[in-house]
Parts: C-alpha cells; structure tokens; sequence
C-alpha cells in the first residue's frame, strides 16, 4: 500500500471543490481514460480579477484526486499572475509530500491549471508537439525534454514518475535514456562542500523559512537539536509530534527540503 | 463489522486447525527431522504424514512431493531443472497472463540466450491453443503454464494442453497455486510432469510450498547442500510449516466439495448484488471455467486504486488490476492481454471469497460499494460524458 500523509488521505476523502465551475473563465483538461488519470479544472474571476471560485474532476488514484483538490484550495485569491507562479512541487508540498512514483499527479495539476490560464487568456493551449517516445501514454520527446530539464532529472525511473513515459511496456526506454544524456553535460557541477558553519546555517534558514511556516499552518512546529555529519536532529512540536503521520512528514517534507535547499545527502531523524 | 476479507487469491487465513496442529513444532517438538534419535524421528514422521496428504490432495504418491519454500520457488525449481535436464533445447512456452513468479522469470531468461514465447489469450481469457501447439518445436525444452489465473479465476484446459506437449516428448509444468485446494486435481491420471503448490493460498502457512514431480521426470535441485528431501532441495525442513501444509491439504481435501458450492454461491450472490446496483461494471473472465472464489469486475470510469482504498475505509480489503496499485502505471498485464478496454481496466477490483467469508459480509459490501462507486463516479469527468 501506498503511504500517503494526512493530508492527501484528507484530501482523497473530503475531497474540496468538487465539480465544474458555472460560466467558467477557464477551462483547462489534462490526461485521459487511457492513460489512468485525468483532471478538469475550471476557474470564475471575481472583480478584483482574483480567482473566486475553482473546481475539478478527477479521473485517477487518490493522490490524483488529492492533488486537484488542494490545487484548487491553493488557488482561490490568487491573481492569474500569482496562479501561473504554482509549480508541481507546491502542490506536492502542499500535501505534506507524495510517493515520489506519484509526482506525475501533481504535475497533471500544474498542466491543467496552465491550459486553464490559457484557455482564459484566450491562447491556443501549449501543443503536445514533438514526437511521441512513449506510445502507452502519449507522452512526446519535447515533454520528456521540458521535465529533465526543469527538474534537473537524471534517471528513466524519475522520468516516469514525472510524466509515466517509461512506466508501461518499457519499448521506450532506451529513447528515453538517449534523451537523458543529451544532458549529461547540463548537469549542474557539484557545489564546493559547505563549511559546517554553513551548513548548519542553511539548515536553519532553511527550517524557518520553507518548513515551519507550513507546519504552523497545521498547528505544529519543529525545532533544530542538533547537526551531526549529514545527521539533522530535530524535534516536533504541537500537533505535529502527536500526529501519526509524523514520520512522512520528517521525510516526505522536511527532509526534502533540506536535501533540496542544503544538501541532498542529508537525513533528518528525531529525537 | 471490523474486516471484511475478500483478498483470498493474495493470501489465505491459517485455518484454527492447521495452526493447531502447527504450535508444537514452534516448541516442545523442536527436533531435527534428519537427525538419528527419536526426538527428531517424530518429527520426520509428522513430514512424512504431511507429504502423504499434499499428495493425496492432488492424486499423486508421497514420493512425487517436494516441499519448498513457496509457489515461486516451485516454479523457479521446474523451470529450471527442465532446462537444466535438456542443456541443448533453449525454448521456453508460457502465457502472457502468467503470475510474475513465472512471468518475470521467463522474461529474464529471455535475455539469457533463450527464446521464450507467450500464449496470448482472448476476450475471455482463454488460451489461444493453436498458437501454443503451434509454437511448440523441437528445441522447446519445457511449457508452463497457471492452471487457474490468480486475477480472472478463468480455469484453463491444462490436462488437455499437458496431453498434446507430452506428446511431443516436452516438459509440462504448471503453476496451480490458486488451483490447488479448490478444484479436484488427479495427477494419477494426467500427463502434467510438474505442478507446483503454495501453502498460504489454501489456509496453510506463509513460506512454504510444494513441487509435484512426477516419478521420471529429470530433476537437478536449486539447493545443494544436505541430503534433505531425497537430495532434490538441501536445507533444514521448515518442520512446522510443512506440517501446517500438511494439515490444510487434508482439510480442502476432506472439505472441497461442500466448501466450493458455498463460496460460489458466497461469490455468485457478491456479483449479481453488485452487478444490479452499480450501471456500467462487467465481469472480467471467463464464467464458464472459473474458480468457484474469484471474480473481477470492472467499474468504468473509475480508477482502482481510489476504489480499494475508500473500501479500505469501510473494512474491505479486496484487490486492483489497476496501475496504481501495483507500483507499474499499466494496468493488469493479465486485462490487458485480454484486450479489457482502459474504461475499464483501470476500474477492476479482485474480490476472491474464501469458505470464512459469510452472507452477512456479501451484503454489507454489496450495501456500501455502488455509494463508493458512485462518488468517485461524480468526481469523474468522464462519467457525465460517457457513451449512452
């Protein structure tokens, strides 16, 4: 069984803004029957040209169905502007972190916000131009492309989280490979090691600015102990040290961010 | 109501009785079947009384039984020891809706030098038998093929197909594990040279299984070592296990008869009930050549995985051919290969009932299903614009 935070478990059953929005603005409509999983999603402006009101239907698994519903939490407020700015990885953290085999549901998320925004803006939808590499989902070599690049990928296994390519009859793989080392040179050097002082520092700007504020939202905290090596020492606080998903939420967000932010070596236990 | 377990094709309860008769090999009864003393002789003798009734549960004699560790390593041991016993042959036959145990085995020796074909099958799930005795040549050193698939229950021909391949003076094996136990198999009188069992499928215990080896047939063991098992697989006996399969063979042989017409009518009820309440399912499989405890059936334009996991919700384990499940993003090799289309092959749930399940609980699932069905349905952007 998948291990799925609170979140997208809260999500998956108590799913928000569930439906088509009446007189839409925008429409954007992603994935298919064929592939597993799809979304609609619609959005109404108000006059403030802020998004009022926002829905969806999903065809697809629970993370699927988790991801569309906090998408559309996520949205309303929000100016277009501050729409078009919500990456895949937001919604994924907005859910306290997915499986890393289900990220290509939050993408499917940001795709379809983008045709929305697209369809409202009154622009032809971005084309799934390109030749298909993986025949099972559809899935062209520009897309294959575009994720490796923005998310700095390098194996068929991440590829196929991201957009399936590679997770069906596996005939593709080998384009697949040949198009993750066409970046091979792109590959960004590794920085020169951080200084322990640094290091502990960026662990703690890290902590204040990208993880408790979303803990806090929950109305829990964390707090720094102690840095060993590649060892972060910390404790949870508030809700979050009783709550049961504590341990996907140590590793599915917080240690995610530092090893994304800081180092990606590092592994966050509590104490 | 706690669980309602309707996932018996994944694994079964230990039946009260087998681990009964299980408990005091975990204790007092400790001794070492191979040893010479009394102490490990009662023991030796328990393996002896349960090797006669794995035997008698399929027709075959005490010494034609080889105990393993599970299905999977029956499976590797017959394939294996057939291409070990004709080093010069380097074709291998099965289906394309095998369980991975042999399936991914295949494949792997696929890219060991050996040319491998897969039977497709029809809508149904039958077998597409012209192609498989047609395939079959001088170079095919063995044919595996399920007696019973383990996700559409679908029964295939096998004494037919072992009858034609021997013929051929080829190999025969088949993987029975969801067959044994719940339909009557007679080794006496088949031409199948290899058959293999898995103890947890039929309310035995976890990690053991059995190899039927038919007396004659060319054998080299996966394990060299000691001298247990006839030489045929070295290894201290998992002594309490093997008792525990023992005693769940004699069970389904005792109980088959009278147990499968109450899981079928258990199964059958299950399926009309959910079939009359919930609009666009349909039945994966063939009904005419079905395990008595398995259906699978199909809800469009809903995906599996939110399926299984709302009815999680509600107590109900049950099982999925959908992608999402099995950490792949295709769905059920086995559906596909049926040409199931992918309105429906994402939606397939496995119920496999076993003789524990009651009416009680088949109504229970049969109440909260079409209402988990339906909200997952409202939440599809498919459902409002399906084909009427």
């Amino acid at each position: 069984m998948w291990e799925y935070t609170g979140k997208v478990k809260d999500h998956f059953l108590n799913p928000r803004n569930v439906g088509v929005v009446e007189n839409a603005d925008g429409i954007g409509e992603v994935g298919s029957l064929a592939c597993g999983d799809a979304l609609k999603l619609s959005f109404k402006l108000g006059s403030d040209n802020k998004i009022e009101d926002v829905k969806f239907q999903t065809f697809g698994c629970a993370s699927a169905i988790a991801s569309s519903s906090v998408l559309t939490e996520m949205l309303k407020g929000m100016t277009l502007e501050e729409a078009e700015k919500v990456s895949n990885e937001d919604i994924a953290e907005a859910l306290g972190g997915l499986p890393r085999e289900k990220m290509h549901c939050s993408v499917m998320g940001r795709d379809a916000l983008e045709k929305a925004i697209s369809n409202f803006r009154g622009q032809e939808a971005k084309k799934a131009d390109g030749q298909i590499v993986c025949d099972c989902f559809g899935v062209t070599d520009k897309e294959i492309h575009r994720v490796v690049k923005e998310h700095n990928l390098s194996s068929i296994e991440e590829v196929t989280n991201y957009v399936k390519a590679g997770g069906g009859c596996q005939k593709c793989h080998a384009d697949i490979q040949e198009i993750l080392d066409s970046y091979k040179g792109d590959v960004k050097p590794k920085p020169a090691p951080l200084t322990n002082i640094r290091k502990i520092q960026l662990i703690q700007e890290t902590l204040e600015r990208e993880v408790r504020p979303t803990l806090k939202q929950d109305g829990g905290d964390i707090e720094l102990v102690d840095v060993d090596g590649d060892k972060v020492l910390v404790r949870l606080q508030g809700r979050c040290s009783s709550c049961q998903a504590s341990q996907a939420t140590l590793k599915g967000h917080v240690e995610a961010k530092l090893r994304e932010l800081v180092v990606d070596t590092l592994v966050v236990e509590e104490v | 109501m706690d669980t309602i377990y309707l996932d018996n094709n994944a694994t079964t309860m230990t039946a009260p009785e087998v681990l009964q008769e299980m408990l005091p090999y975990f204790s007092e009864l400790y001794g070492n079947p191979s040893s010479m003393h009394s102490f490990g002789g009662q023991v030796a003798e328990k393996i002896r009384e349960a090797r006669a009734k794995v035997a008698k549960l399929i027709g075959a004699s005490p010494d034609e039984i080889l105990f393993t560790s599970c299905g999977t390593e029956s499976d590797s041991t017959a394939v294996m020891a057939a291409l070990n016993a004709h080093p010069e042959k380097k074709h291998i036959v099965t289906t394309k809706v095998e369980h991975p145990a042999i399936k991914s085995l295949v494949e792997h020796l696929g890219t060991k030098g050996y040319r491998t074909t897969f039977v497709p099958v029809d809508a149904k799930g039958d077998l597409d038998l012209e192609f498989l005795f047609d395939s079959l040549d001088d170079d095919t050193a063995i044919v595996s093929i399920m007696w019973a698939n383990n996700e559409t229950g679908t029964i295939f021909p096998i004494e037919e197909i072992a009858a034609q391949v021997k013929k051929r003076g080829i190999v025969f094996h088949t993987d029975a594990v969801q067959a044994v136990g719940k339909i009557p198999l007679d080794m006496a009188n088949s031409s199948v040279d290899m058959l293999s069992i898995s103890g947890h499928k039929l309310h035995g215990p976890k990690g053991v299984g059995a190899l039927y080896i038919r007396k004659g047939t060319k054998f080299s063991p996966m394990l060299i070592g000691g001298h247990q098992e006839k030489g045929r697989r070295a290894g201290t006996e998992n002594t309490a296990s093997i008792i525990g399969l023992g005693k769940a063979a004699e069970l389904a042989a005792k109980n088959m008869a009278k147990e499968n017409l109450q899981v079928a009518a258990l199964r059958d009820r299950l399926e009309k009930g959910l079939l009359e309440k919930i609009p666009n399912a349909r039945i994966n499989g063939n009904p005419d050549s079905r395990l008595p405890n398995t259906t699978n059936i199909s809800f469009e334009y809903v995906e599996g995985e939110a399926i299984l996991l709302m009815m999680n919700e509600l107590g109900i384990c049950a099982s999925s051919g959908s992608a999402c499940t099995s950490g792949s993003l295709e769905p059920s090799h086995v559906l596909r290969a049926m040409g199931v289309p992918f309105t429906c092959a994402h939606g397939s749930i496995r119920f496999s009932l076993s003789i524990y399940n009651t009416q009680e609980e088949i109504d229970f699932v049969i109440e909260k299903l079409p209402p988990v069905i339906q909200r997952l349905r409202d939440m599809s952007p498919f459902w409002a614009d399906r084909p009427q």
